[in-house]
C-alpha cells in the first residue's frame, strides 16, 4: 500500500501553487485533506507525480459571514465547519451535514474544497452545494473566475476545473427558511446510499421557495429543479409533498453497486427525500 | 524522485530524518522511529488502530504521508504516559476490561484522549460518536464507552479537587 514515487511541493500562496499545476500539468494534483486522493494514490488507481499540498495556504482557511453572503476558503476542514459557532448559527444545514461525513479522524483533515472538488458523486458537499446554490472560485493562471456549483459536474470525477486551476472557495447567501440533510448510509464513515438536502421557505403557511438536492444517486450530484417547482406555492401538504418526491425521483439515475440494486436505491431515494422536505418545511 | 529533509516533533522530542515523500507517516513512526504504539490494522483509514495526534488532531497515520507532517507536532500512544506508568485513561480501560485482543488499544486510548480534553464531559452517545473512526472486533465497544466515560468523570474529579 505504497504510492508510486513523486515530488512533494508546499507552496505558500495560491499563485506559486497555480504556478506548480501550470508548469506539471495534468502530472501534478492538488492536495487537500488527502483522505480521498491517498487512497487512490496506495491503491495506484491515481497517478501523481507532483503532488502539491495546500496545508500551508493561510488564505484557504478563511471563512466570512458578511452582508447575507458566507465565502468558505477551500482549505476549511469539516472539523472547523463543525465548530464554527458562526456558520452553525448562519447555515445550520453545512454543519448538520458536516457531521454526517465519514468518522472524526476523517473530519480532521478532510476539506470543503476537496470534498467538492474532487467530483466523487459520493461526496456530500457537491450536493449541499447544489441546494445552496453556491458560487465556486477557480484560481488558474489567468486568475480567479467563478462557477456555479449547478454547472461545475460533467459526470463522475469530471468537473469544470482545469488541470492548471484549483477550488479556493465557495460563496453562497445565507440560506432563509428550514433545512434538513438526510442520509441513509450502511454504517459510520460509509458513503450514502442515498442522501437529499432540502432547503424550503415559507410565508404564512405557504412554500415561497423550496431547493431540493441529491448525493450519491447520479453520476452527477443532482438539484432538482421540478421537485423544488413541486412545492412552490402551495401549503406543502401530504399530496403536494408526494409530488416534490415524484419529480426528484425522476431526475436521478443511480447505478447497482455494493449499497444495493436500482430499485433499492429508488426506494430509499424516495424515504430520504420526503424526509428531507417533511423536516426543513417543519423547521421553515 | 529524491527524499526530502524531515523534521517532526514526536513525543515532545525533536527528530530530523531523510525519508521519501511517499513514504506514510505510520511507517515513518514504526519503521524508522521505533514508535511501535500505534498500529497498522487496515491501512485504508477504516479502522483508526493507527490514530495518532498531530498538531492537536486525531489523524490515522496510515492516510498521512511523511511530508505532510513536515514540522508538525505528532503524539502516540507513547507519549500520553512519558513516565511508563499508566495514565487515567489507561487504567480505566484496564479496570472497565475496555480491552480483550488490545490491537485497537493504542488507537482507541489517543483518539479518547483527544475526546475528552474537546469535551471534558460527554455523554454515552458523544463517545460513541466522538470514537466512531476506531473500531473494535472484540468488545462490542460497551466497555470502551464505559472506560471513557469513567476516565473522565476521574478527571474532572482531580480537576475539582485541585481547584
Amino acid at each position: 500500500m505504497i504510492p508510486s514515487a513523486f515530488e512533494y511541493h508546499r507552496p505558500a500562496d495560491v499563485k506559486s501553487a497555480v504556478g506548480i499545476l501550470q508548469a506539471q500539468g495534468d502530472e501534478a494534483r492538488v492536495l487537500a485533506g488527502g483522505h480521498s486522493l491517498i487512497p487512490m494514490m496506495k491503491l495506484r488507481m491515481a497517478a501523481v507525480t507532483h503532488l502539491v499540498d495546500l496545508q500551508d495556504i493561510a488564505e484557504l482557511k478563511a471563512v466570512s459571514i458578511a452582508e447575507g453572503k458566507v465565502t468558505i476558503g477551500a482549505m476549511v476542514t469539516q472539523h472547523m465547519l463543525i465548530d464554527n459557532a458562526r456558520l452553525a448559527a448562519s447555515v445550520p444545514l453545512l454543519r448538520e451535514a458536516a457531521l454526517q461525513i465519514a468518522d472524526p479522524q476523517v473530519r480532521y483533515c478532510g476539506t470543503i474544497g476537496g470534498n467538492i472538488a474532487n467530483g466523487d458523486p459520493a461526496n456530500d458537499m457537491p450536493g449541499l452545494m447544489q441546494c445552496l446554490d453556491a458560487t465556486l472560485g477557480l484560481a488558474g493562471p489567468n486568475g480567479t473566475r467563478n462557477v456555479k456549483a449547478r454547472d461545475f459536474y460533467e459526470g463522475a470525477y469530471v468537473t469544470a476545473c482545469e488541470d492548471d486551476e484549483l477550488v479556493v472557495s465557495v460563496t453562497f447567501d445565507v440560506p432563509k427558511g428550514g433545512h434538513a440533510y438526510e442520509k441513509q448510509k450502511r454504517k459510520i464513515g460509509d458513503y450514502a446510499t442515498a442522501a437529499c438536502a432540502a432547503l424550503i421557505e415559507m410565508d404564512g403557511g405557504t412554500c415561497r421557495s423550496a431547493s431540493i438536492a441529491m448525493t450519491n444517486l447520479s453520476d452527477t450530484p443532482i438539484w432538482s429543479r421540478s421537485a423544488g417547482a413541486a412545492l412552490t406555492g402551495t401549503r406543502c401538504d401530504t399530496e403536494d409533498i408526494a409530488s416534490a418526491v415524484t419529480a426528484a425521483l425522476a431526475n436521478i439515475n443511480p447505478t447497482e453497486d455494493n449499497r444495493g440494486p436500482v430499485a433499492f436505491k429508488m426506494h430509499v431515494a424516495g424515504i430520504v427525500i420526503k424526509r428531507a422536505i417533511t423536516r426543513a418545511i417543519a423547521s421553515a | 524522485m529524491s527524499k526530502m529533509h524531515l523534521k517532526l516533533t514526536v513525543n515532545g522530542q525533536a527528530e530530523e530524518l531523510r525519508v521519501e515523500p511517499r513514504e506514510l507517516l505510520i511507517h515513518v513512526l514504526r519503521e524508522k522511529l521505533n514508535i511501535t504504539g500505534p498500529h497498522i490494522g487496515c491501512e485504508t483509514s477504516h479502522c483508526g488502530a493507527c490514530t495518532v495526534e498531530m498538531n492537536g488532531k486525531s489523524v490515522k497515520s496510515c492516510t498521512v504521508f511523511a511530508a505532510q507532517a513536515d514540522g508538525a507536532e505528532v503524539t502516540t500512544i507513547e507519549g500520553l504516559s512519558p513516565l511508563g506508568e499508566m495514565n487515567v485513561l489507561q487504567n480505566a480501560f484496564r479496570e472497565h476490561h475496555g480491552l480483550q485482543c488490545g490491537f485497537c488499544t493504542p488507537g482507541m486510548i489517543t483518539r479518547a484522549h483527544r475526546l475528552l480534553q474537546e469535551n471534558p464531559t460527554p455523554t454515552a452517545e458523544e463517545v460513541r460518536f466522538g470514537m466512531a473512526g476506531n473500531l473494535c472486533r472484540c468488545t462490542g465497544y460497551q466497555n470502551i464507552v464505559k472506560a471513557i466515560l469513567a476516565a473522565a468523570s476521574e478527571m474532572n474529579a482531580a480537576k475539582e479537587a485541585a481547584e
